[in-house]
């Protein structure tokens, strides 16, 4: 596989190979890293966030990821300090953006808009989410987090809990982890179950599947138990937002059934899903995970921009 | 009644055949024919048919179809055959066929698809083609049955 000049906007458009090969490149730049204390693979290279809408986290990831591999960064947070403001257009935002850059890192509220980006630059393209589509970078940073923690992904029983219906996460996480040899359960309140064609397509690939409304009754089979939130905004109304919310919540109490060795993921940030005295658990893995972003969105820089020797 | 004479009525032009019976209206919306244009218009519907049961035949005078036009009829009609005439009789007969892709012909449904604001050549992978679904290029939703139908 030529990662040399690779856009990366949907996990869709990766194959298990791409997978397991990202992952073991972000674990060795890690090892780098904790070596060396910082790297220089992209040494004169530029990134360019272009965040039209604002995710702090993300961009802080990928602004991490870049500086420690030795690269530098220019970009914007929102879309009204740009010229988009005065209706120029994404594909002359980014023909302009990558006469300054390398690599372009692109979050728009639209979906398809990381797509459409990378039809129109020459320079590689990373999706760090598009409307409520994809946000792939998320998807390998959570197998990276999974594996880095159990040494594999194959053979663990993983349930996904919270908001299956709207989570964008939770289903590019569900269609990745189909490549692997899993047990998922799938804990929702009714109204918020995962889609069905989601559902039948991971049956379809081999996953068994259980669906459940009960957190407590499934909880002794995890290995990993991977918390979403209960997103207002998703909602088309209201009504239906007030029945759901709240319906979970990971605590001390919940978790006495759980096995020794059971982690629990969010794609942070949390409201009360989890509760904070979770934290000081060997449970806890999400902040783990928050840190994972970084060698992953390392070794996707370092691959498309072609500065990694691989 | 033999079907080949039900197709032979006109001289020359277009007989759309094995349209699902109650979608006439759809392909002669698809053609632009709706409005009076001069050529005569001949519409046969919910005929008894082997292979669908029931059909609609539209027969076109003196018109041909794009390649475009094909493309759109498949997509509602995808068991439809193309017969072409000339001096009274078919010259060239085909089937429809859903191309691969589809580029052009339909507008996303998302309305928070990029391709319903930016300028961009709205695209579709076929996913499958019985029963369709056809997946956004850019948005990556899926659409199928009326909502296909509904974004011609
Ligand atoms: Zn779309």
């Amino acid at each position: 596989m030529d990662w040399k000049g690779r856009d990366v906007i949907s996990i869709r458009d990766f194959s298990k190979e791409d997978i397991e090969f990202v992952l073991k490149v972000a674990e060795r730049l890690e090892e780098e890293l904790n070596e060396k204390g910082s790297l220089d693979y992209a040494r004169g290279k530029i990134l360019a966030t272009l965040f039209f809408e604002p995710s702090t986290r993300t961009r802080l990831s990928f602004e991490s990821a870049m500086h420690r591999l030795g690269g530098s960064v220019i970009g914007f947070s929102s879309a009204s300090s740009t010229s988009v403001k005065k209706g120029e257009s994404l594909a002359d935002t980014i023909k302009t953006v990558e006469q300054y850059s390398n690599v372009i890192v692109i979050r728009h509220p639209m979906e398809g808009a990381a797509r459409l980006a990378a039809e129109v630059a020459e320079i590689p393209v990373i999706n760090a989410g598009d409307g409520s589509n994809q946000h792939p970078t998320q998807t390998l940073l959570d197998l990276y987090t999974i594996k880095k923690a159990f040494g594999k992904i194959d053979g663990l029983t993983i349930g996904l809990l919270g908001d299956l219906k709207y989570g964008r996460t939770v289903h590019s996480l569900a269609e990745a982890l189909a490549f692997y040899d899993v047990e998922l359960y799938l804990i929702s309140p009714e109204l918020l179950r995962m889609p069905k064609h989601i559902v039948d397509e991971l049956r379809e690939r081999g996953v068994k599947v259980h669906e459940t409304t009960d957190l407590e009754g499934a909880i002794p089979e995890l290995d990993v138990l991977y918390v979403t939130r209960i997103q207002r905004e998703r909602f088309p109304d209201e009504e239906e937002y007030l029945k759901v919310k709240g319906s979970y919540q990971v605590n001390i109490g919940v978790l006495k059934n759980a096995k020794e060795t059971l982690k629990v993921m969010h794609p942070l940030p949390r409201v009360d899903e989890i509760h904070p005295e979770v934290d000081k658990t060997k449970h806890a893995l999400y902040f783990r995970q928050v840190f994972s972003g970084v060698p992953v969105r390392m070794a996707l820089l370092g691959l498309t921009l072609g500065v990694l020797e691989v | 009644m033999p079907e080949n004479l039900k197709i032979e009525v006109i001289p020359e032009g277009t007989v759309i055949d094995h349209i699902p019976a109650g979608k006439w209206l759809k392909v002669i919306e698809i053609l632009g024919l709706t409005k009076p244009n001069g050529g005569t218009l001949l519409i046969a519907s919910n005929v008894p048919s082997k292979k669908l049961g029931r059909k609609d035949i539209v027969k076109v005078e003196g018109r041909y179809l794009s390649e475009e036009e094909v493309n759109k009829i498949a997509l509602i009609a995808p068991m439809a055959t193309v017969n072409i005439v000339k001096d009274y009789k078919i010259i060239e007969k085909f089937n429809v066929e859903v191309p691969d892709e589809i580029t052009g012909i339909l507008k996303c449904p998302n309305p928070n698809c990029v391709s319903n604001h930016e300028y961009v050549t709205p695209r579709f992978h076929v996913e499958s083609r019985d029963p369709l679904k056809l997946r956004c290029h850019y948005c990556e939703r899926t659409i199928e049955g009326e909502d296909i139908m509904g974004s011609l």
